[in-house]
């Protein structure tokens, strides 16, 4: 029903050519996409200060004001919602943190490095493929999945097997944690001891070294700085990991003087608190001043991790 | 004396055994990472098996969430990996292009590459903090899915940076001297020859992260996720229960809850989502890793 006197509509372009303008366009548009990338590659820069500008927003009423730093890091007095005379000590939770991070690296150091050394050293084809694909899945069965494995399965078999009044204690978190960091360590340090050139084993083996000879005389020297990278990350995983330790280490703020104590960490004391008192409260800022802590502690690891890892780079 | 000349001397003798019994040794600890693993999954699989049917999966929490399903927070972590993935992915793949193919290997690289291992290591709860701090108090998003959300992409970015840089570096030089070679620019040569020949690689981290972000609850604890909410059982409405700015259910948070806040839940449903959980966590990673061995049985070079 189009009247003759309708304008033509405009012609279309025939796609090739729209296709051909938008690609043009696309190219001439370059300097302005390169500075999108260039602006999302400093955008990692940009978070890890965004995070500690961000905490230390909401910290520096609590570290400038009533907060005594002196108290804060000697006292074992965690009292927090206390109405008369709230005090926060965390030296309790820092032993708590230091304790379960020390027993879980006692179980995962031997047992991840071990097995790195077998994956990378004594298995060959298939079986290395499946055993690597294999700590990559255990690498990423979730933190709270590990929680709830220690808070329902493995209480009760501590209970059971040694007589403790409580499953949830610094032994079932130190397990946990240990079997939560082994992957970063197997992974990590496969990796170095791979990175260590084939002519250092070559020149072992027409020594006339056993393989166990090359790992130990040859490939743990060469490969030092790798492995101590992994095993710090190992640490930097342990301290920083929260669901899990939440639910298996107990939950009191005390120095423990056995394995079947329950503790608390600086991480669990954030998770389980901070839900509950008030936004811009004096508790509510010390949580932060917890968090700026463990991030200051985190990224002292990393940084060492990371330059020990640059000194094996250099080496070479 | 022997009589064979070649017999092993008792040196070698003793060496031999050595490195029988270190195989033995490590192979014994190797093992002893992965069995009681899956110990654990399968005895959690087993005390879950009552509860693993499909209306476990649909059906929403009921009974104060001691009865019915999961399908309230599955629907909550999908979102919140959906948009964390919309934010991080395009952010996290552009990161890798500049380490890449940009950066060069001077002070400022360096600063972003520790940047990068940094952001990897940082607690997650200290993440929740950033989150609570920058999005939902500074930037007045309040506890929303949004916050959550964008907290998980922070948190997640550095997997997405480290693939991509790792599947670039993966495509020969060869290909971008070609393509330079023929007056192309470097955008040019990276749009049309870098990232086809490494969409694969991408893809593999943008699925790592994806596992990640489900598997996550610290972050969100503080920042969008909320114990129970009502959502409708059935229609159109079942399947976009939630709003940018509410706060929604997820699935690693309600593991949480039924383990901890909530008396008289069967075991069979906290095993149930146990099991979904890390069933859901792992088929995305085998996914991930049966893609990336497929791809890399195709490659060209």
């Amino acid at each position: 029903m189009t009247s003759p006197n309708t304008p033509a509509p405009p012609p279309r372009l025939p796609t090739g050519e729209l296709a051909y303008l938008l690609r043009v366009a696309f190219d001439r548009a370059e300097p302005l996409i390169e500075w999108i990338i260039r602006l999302c590659g400093w955008s990692a820069i940009f978070f890890v200060f965004a995070i500690f500008f961000f905490i230390f927003r909401e910290a520096w009423p609590a570290l400038f004001g009533k907060l005594n730093l002196i108290e804060f890091f000697t006292s074992t007095q965690w009292q927090p919602s206390s109405e008369v005379h709230p005090r926060y000590g965390i030296l309790a939770l820092l032993v708590g943190t230091l304790s379960v991070t020390v027993l879980a690296m006692a179980i995962a150091v031997p047992l991840g490095l071990g097995a790195a050394v077998f994956i990378s050293e004594f298995c060959g084809g298939k079986t290395k493929e499946t055993l690597k694909i294999l700590i990559e899945l255990l690498a990423a069965i979730p933190s709270i999945v590990w929680g709830f494995v220690g808070y329902m399965v493995l209480g009760p078999v501590i209970i059971k097997l040694t007589g403790a009044p409580v499953g949830v204690n610094l032994l079932n978190g130190g397990v946990i944690l240990a079997l939560m960091s082994v992957p970063i360590i197997v992974s990590v340090g496969e990796d170095s001891l791979r990175a260590v050139p084939d002519s250092f084993r070559e020149a072992a083996l027409s020594l006339g070294a056993s393989r166990w000879e090359i790992v130990y005389r040859v490939l743990f020297p060469a490969a030092r700085n790798g492995l101590l990278a992994a095993v710090l990350l190992g640490v930097g995983r342990a301290i920083g990991e929260t669901m899990a330790v939440l639910m298996c280490t107990g939950h009191s703020v005390q120095i423990p003087h056995s394995l079947l104590d329950p503790v608390r960490t600086l991480t669990a004391t954030i998770a389980s608190e901070l839900g509950e008192c008030v936004a811009g409260g004096d508790h509510y800022r010390v949580l932060f001043v917890i968090g700026l802590v463990l991030f200051i502690i985190t990224f002292t690891v990393n940084l060492v991790a990371d330059l020990a890892v640059k000194g094996v780079h250099n080496e070479r | 004396m022997s009589d064979n000349p070649f017999a092993p001397s008792p040196l070698e003798n003793r060496k031999r055994i050595k490195e029988a019994v270190a195989k033995c040794v490590l192979g014994a600890i190797t093992l002893s990472l992965l069995v009681p693993v899956a110990a654990i999954l399968g005895y959690l699989t087993y005390k879950a098996w009552p509860a693993l049917t499909l209306s476990f999966l649909l059906e929403n929490p009921k009974d104060y969430m001691t009865a019915g399903g999961i399908w309230a927070p599955l629907v909550g972590t999908f979102f919140l990996v959906l948009i964390s993935l919309a934010a991080a992915a395009p952010i996290g793949v552009l990161a890798g292009v500049y380490l890449n193919e940009y950066a060069r290997d001077n002070w400022a690289t360096r600063t972003v590459n520790l940047a990068v291992m940094n952001l990897a290591g940082v607690p997650s709860i200290v993440h929740a903090l950033f989150g609570v701090g920058a999005f939902v108090l500074f930037a007045h998003m309040g506890r929303s899915m949004l916050a959550a959300s964008c907290t998980l992409a922070v948190m997640t970015l550095p997997v997405i940076i480290t693939s991509t840089r790792e599947a670039l570096a993966a495509v020969p030089m060869a290909f971008r001297e070609a393509c330079w070679n023929m007056g192309a620019t470097r955008w040019q040569t990276i749009r049309t020859i870098v990232l086809p020949n490494s969409v694969s690689g991408i893809l593999t981290g943008v699925i790592l992260q994806v596992s990640r972000a489900a598997g996550e609850t610290a972050p969100i604890l503080f920042t969008g996720a909320v114990l129970f909410t009502d959502v409708p059982d059935h229609g159109w409405h079942s399947f976009f229960p939630y709003g940018l700015g509410d706060r929604c259910m997820a699935l690693s948070m309600h593991l949480f809850t039924l383990a901890t806040q909530v008396r008289g839940v069967s075991d069979e449903v906290q095993y149930g989502t146990a099991v979904v959980l890390i069933g859901l966590v792992l088929l995305v990673n085998a996914f991930s890793i049966g893609l990336r061995g497929y791809l890399r049985s195709r490659q060209k070079w």
